[in-house]
Order: C-alpha cells, then sequence, then structure tokens
C-alpha cells in the first residue's frame, strides 16, 4: 500500500511523535524510535503489501485475555489488514517498540492519534510492551526470540497453502543473543522458507548497555550466512539500500537484512546519555527542558508543551 | 487375562490424522519413540521433522496454527514443557493455539532416569490457563486420544503410554469424566495412568479381605469433573487415597485435596506416588515399588491407613489376575 507521504518523511514524523511523548511523559521507549524509523516507516509505506486496517482507529479498551469464555477476543494483527493469501503476514518481535509501531500506525493512516493517549493507561489495550491484543501486534513477543520461530510456522504453513503473501518479522539485534533464534534459522534453512523475511534493527543496544559491553555477539552477518540464509548488511537509515536489499534473490532461503542503525540517529543530543538509552526517563527537570529545546530543534519543530 | 495392545499410539494416529489434510505431525528428533514413524513413511507431507530443538518447535507450531494447520507435537512429555517452557506459554497456551501435545514417557515410564521422567508435568501442565489435561491409562484410551484431544478448542496436554499397553476399559475416554471401576462404601481409591493397573491388581485381594472399596479412575485433570468426585468422596467411611505415577505434590493427589478443603469436607487423604523427590532410571516394576507407588506398597499403606494388618502377602498378589475392566454402568445395565 502506497501511502501519499514519502517514507523518509513518515520516518520524521515518527520521531517526532515518540519524541513529543517521552517529552509529555517523563520517559520513553526513545532510542528505538530513533533508531528504526525509517525501517517501521518503509515496512509500512512500501515494503509490506498489506490490506487497509480492520480495527476500529481509536483501539477499544482491554476486552480480557484469551479464555474459552471470551469471544470477543482479538488481537491487534487487524490494524495491518486482513489475513488473505496474496497479502503479507507481519510479525513485530520486540514488544518494546512498541510505542516506535504505535506511532508509525498512525503516520500511516492506520491508527487515530487519540489512540497514543491510551498508551500505558490502565483497561487500555495500548500497551507499553506491545501485546497481543495491542494495535499492530498478533501475539506475545515481550518474551524476546519467539517472533522468528512464529514467522518461520507460519511461513511454512503459507507454503503448504500454496499463498501468494509473504511473511516478514520485524526484529531487533539484541534477541540474537537468545538461542531460539539461531532454532528459527535452522529450521527456516532446512525447509527453504524462501517465503520469509526479517529485518532487524541493528542498534548494537540492549538493556544494560551497549551489546559490546554486555555480551559481545561478532560478525553477525557471517553468522546468518553461515547458517545458510541470504543476510545482507544495509545502513539502516538509508530507504534506498532497503529497496535495494529486499529485491535481493533469495531462493530456496530466508532474507534476512541487518539494518545498521544509530540508536540516536536524528536526536544527537540524545549521545550524552550512551550507552544508557533502553529507556529514557529525564533525571531531572532541567535535563528533560534542556533536551525538549535541543532536541525538538534538531526534529524541526517547537519545544513541545508539557 | 488381560490383554495386551502392541503400539496403540501408532495406529491410532495414522487411522485419525491421514483423515485430515490439516494436521500436522511434528516430531523433536523422536519420531519411532514416539510411534509416528510409519505415519511419517507413509504420509510424508503431513510430517514436519523439527529437529532437536523444542523452543522453535513450540513457536513454530503457533505459527502453523496461525496458518490454519493443527499440530500434533510429539515428544517425551519432559522436553514440552521444562525447557521450553516460555514459549509453551506464548506461542501455546495464552492464545489457546489448537495444538495437540502428546507427551511420551509420563513418570517413571523409562529406565532413562531424570532427564527423561516427566514427574510434575501434570502440575505444570493443570496451572497453566487454557490447557487441558488428559493422561491415558490404557489402550483404550490410547485409542481414542487423538480424537479426543483433537474435539478441544485450545491447546491440550497428553500423557501417551506406548509400546506394549494393557487394556484395561471397554469404553472410550471422554474428556472430563471420570470411571468408576468399582462401587464400595469404606474407602475411596482415586488412581490415573499406570497406577491403575497396579491398583487392580491389589483391589480383588482387597476386596476379598473385606475392605469395600470404591475404586476410580482420572484421565481428565483439567477440566477436572469436580462435581462427580464430591458427589462420590461425601459418601465414603474411612477417607481417600490417590496414587499416581507422579509427584504427590501439585497432580491428582494435591487436586483431590483441593476439593476436600474448598468444601470443608473432613475426609483422611493418603497421596501415594512420587513422595517431593527425583527418581533415578530403571523398570517400572522396580520404581514403583523403589518409590513406592506399586499394588504391594498400596495395600500395605491401606493397612496403615485403616489401622488394621490385612494379612496380604506379596505372593497373593502373583495369583491376582487382572481382567478387563467393564465399565460399571455397563455391567450395572446387566
Amino acid at each position: 500500500m502506497q501511502n501519499k507521504l514519502k517514507s523518509e518523511e513518515i520516518a520524521l514524523r515518527i520521531r517526532r511523535r515518540v519524541f513529543e511523548h517521552c517529552i509529555k511523559n517523563n520517559g520513553a521507549y526513545l532510542s528505538q524510535a530513533c533508531s528504526s524509523a525509517e525501517q517501521l516507516a518503509w515496512l509500512y509505506n512500501e515494503a509490506l503489501n498489506i490490506g487497509d486496517s480492520i480495527m476500529p482507529s481509536i483501539p477499544e479498551n482491554f476486552s480480557g485475555v484469551p479464555s474459552i469464555n471470551n469471544k470477543q477476543y482479538k488481537t491487534g494483527a487487524g490494524y495491518n489488514g486482513p489475513v488473505s493469501n496474496e497479502f503479507d503476514r507481519f510479525i513485530f518481535a520486540p514488544a518494546h517498540y512498541a510505542l516506535v509501531a504505535y506511532a508509525t500506525l498512525i503516520e500511516v493512516g492506520r491508527m487515530d492519534p487519540a489512540g497514543l493517549l491510551m498508551f500505558n493507561k490502565d483497561g487500555s489495550s495500548v500497551e507499553i510492551i506491545g501485546a497481543e491484543h495491542s494495535p499492530g501486534m498478533e501475539m506475545h513477543n515481550g518474551t524476546l526470540g519467539i517472533g522468528l520461530s512464529t514467522a518461520a510456522g507460519i511461513a511454512y504453513g503459507r507454503k503448504l497453502n500454496k499463498e501468494k503473501g509473504e511473511t516478514c518479522v520485524f526484529m531487533s539485534d539484541g534477541e540474537l543473543q537468545e538461542g531460539q533464534i539461531w532454532e528459527a534459522l535452522q529450521v527456516s534453512v532446512y525447509y527453504k522458507l524462501d517465503n520469509l523475511w526479517a529485518i532487524v534493527d541493528v542498534n548494537e543496544q540492549q538493556v544494560d548497555g551497549a551489546m559490546s559491553d554486555v555480551l559481545d555477539i561478532g560478525d553477525v552477518r557471517k553468522k546468518i550466512n553461515a547458517f545458510g540464509a541470504k543476510c545482507i548488511e544495509i545502513d539502516g537509515h538509508d530507504i534506498d539500500a532497503m529497496r535495494q536489499a529486499k529485491k535481493e534473490p533469495h531462493k530456496d532461503q530466508p532474507l534476512i537484512i541487518l539494518a545498521r542503525t544509530c540508536p540516536y540517529k536524528g536526536m544527537d543530543y540524545l549521545k550524552q546519555r550512551f550507552p544508557r538509552l533502553h529507556y529514557v526517563r529525564f533525571k531531572s527537570e532541567e535535563e528533560r527542558n534542556k533536551m525538549n529545546i535541543e532536541i525538538s530543534k534538531e526534529l524541526g519543530i517547537e519545544p513541545i508543551e508539557y | 487375562m488381560i490383554e495386551i495392545v502392541k503400539k496403540p499410539y501408532s495406529y491410532t494416529f495414522k487411522n485419525y490424522a491421514s483423515k485430515n489434510e490439516k494436521i500436522l505431525c511434528l516430531s523433536g528428533d523422536l519420531t519411532s519413540s514416539c510411534e509416528v514413524d510409519e505415519f511419517r513413511d507413509e504420509f510424508p507431507n503431513q510430517f514436519v521433522s523439527m529437529g532437536m530443538a523444542e523452543q522453535n518447535m513450540m513457536s513454530f507450531a503457533g505459527g502453523l496454527s496461525m496458518s490454519g494447520y493443527i499440530p500434533f507435537i510429539h515428544t517425551f512429555g519432559v522436553f514440552t514443557y521444562r525447557r521450553p517452557y516460555d514459549q509453551l506459554l506464548a506461542s501455546i497456551a495464552y492464545p489457546r493455539r489448537k495444538i495437540r501435545i502428546m507427551g511420551f514417557l509420563p513418570g517413571i515410564t523409562t529406565p532413562a532416569g531424570m532427564t527423561h521422567q516427566a514427574i510434575e508435568d501434570i502440575s505444570v501442565m493443570r496451572t497453566i490457563p487454557n490447557m487441558t489435561v488428559i493422561e491415558t491409562g490404557d489402550a483404550t484410551e490410547v485409542e481414542s486420544i487423538c480424537e479426543q484431544a483433537n474435539s478441544v478448542d485450545g491447546p491440550v496436554y497428553c500423557r501417551i503410554l506406548r509400546g506394549s499397553v494393557p487394556r484395561l476399559f471397554d469404553t472410550p475416554l471422554k474428556i472430563g469424566d471420570i470411571r468408576v471401576l468399582n462401587s464400595g462404601t469404606d474407602l475411596l481409591l482415586i488412581t490415573s495412568g499406570i497406577c491403575t493397573e497396579e491398583a487392580l491388581r491389589a483391589r480383588s485381594v482387597l476386596i476379598d479381605a473385606g475392605i469395600s472399596i470404591l475404586h476410580l479412575h482420572v484421565h481428565t485433570f483439567k477440566p477436572f469433573n469436580e462435581e462427580k468426585i464430591l458427589d462420590l468422596l461425601t459418601n465414603v467411611k474411612l477417607g481417600v487415597i490417590t496414587m499416581e505415577n507422579h509427584l504427590v505434590n501439585g497432580g491428582l493427589g494435591t487436586l483431590i485435596a483441593e476439593i476436600i478443603s474448598k468444601h470443608g469436607l473432613s475426609k483422611k487423604l493418603m497421596k501415594l506416588g512420587l513422595n517431593d523427590t527425583f527418581a533415578h532410571g530403571g523398570s517400572k516394576q522396580y520404581l514403583t515399588k523403589y518409590y513406592g507407588f506399586d499394588a504391594y506398597t498400596l495395600i500395605k499403606s491401606i493397612e496403615k491407613f485403616i489401622g488394621q494388618p490385612l494379612n496380604i502377602e506379596e505372593k497373593d498378589l502373583e495369583k491376582a489376575r487382572i481382567e478387563n475392566v467393564h465399565s460399571l454402568s455397563k455391567a450395572e445395565a446387566l
């Protein structure tokens, strides 16, 4: 689905919206917007072949967890359009990027901006860590590492069904530390799941700090290629590079795009907090104010009123 | 004499799954160990080899379910919840995927020791929301397990018996039911899985010794038929003995204790099974005896329970024959 706006413009708007939320709420998963804005903008605006949202533009409140008695239960997958033979299935793996996902849904017209007012509010489905019922989500990926396996299962089933649509996963590099990711790669390669592809936000960050200090995982591209998948490394802020990478032939192989990113891209002022960027919460009113002024300038907006 | 059925799961799964192309047979590198090798050879298109990678297998099965398939997962029971517990919850239990988990080697039914013996699976599985938990106790129950498991709108965990399995019952397993194997008024004896066969070895001798035993066989742990148990519990004089191929904490015995306390019943309860201990490798006969849930231990426990000697010796048990157990309702209808 082609939006009227360019993906580059959507990426900027995603950063602005997440930043605004961060200032107003005194904290957010902000660096994730810096690193992934181009990827999510590109996915929703160009790369994914998905239908219009089939969900209300203002999300409904939490309506209970799945149970035999809960007939109302729905996941948030409908924001990514209906499930059908020709459309792609999209799995959003790093659930803590939820705010960035919601901002993206808003910027591509799949959710009303008012939906974000429900973020992290009691009784809301717009949860801080994306749940199955949160907009744009279809499963609980708060436990990192299960996304790729699930997508592989979907892709296998879709091959059996001879469906046209692909299955795509948006991932983050921290979860590559989980063994399950490599189990999923083994299986996807063995079963030649070329209808499966992933784009990984390689921001080299995890909760404790830079991955190189916490648990360095070395040359990921080499490892993934050695596992037998087609792995391409690109600049994760270069949308043209994404377009090219997606065109790479990968017959009989899953495609993994490593998008190398900067966790303070577009908000250079954030760099001073490096490497503690996993969740940005201001230490003082002074810091909040200063960040507001400096980063707003970088984003080309007036300071946020809060 | 009792009929011994060879590999009931093998033909049961083959007959059932081959009629529904949406069923996929997943195996975690234990295909012949879980008796689905013939199925693999005859229906390769419905077979998905997952290798030794249980975490992936659980989430992958979730994905298959999301694309319209019904995965039947085959591996040893322990491997379905110990390592991939997180995946079991997030990819299968929470979203109520229609995934049928076939767990082989329940309890001590393997000489392979601690790593292979699922001794806390019922305890774990029955506390997971949305999960249905079943245990087979004979060949007839194994023969009905695929159809019954697949009738559930949600995930199911099944303890499966393999190899040579005795036929004790002549009516199929029906989820949510409890089998009444013998009526009596003194003692309520509740058994499950392989323990029912053990209890049958002891029962006729006990009855000969003048004990009136109400004997139940439980195959569905969740949803549990509380009403039926409650009704039967209320009327026994001396109390309840449970015997299970599982830890006594968290399984059958605990389930009964929960019901007794919930309803404020004043009933003594003795729980036989693995008593807060891991087991080691050995034969079923040796292990049930060593850990105290074989037929003779049952008799000695009943002596203690009722506070009087029964004068039964172990050799008396050897003479005790196990006949096929007809359902009580059928016997009464005769």
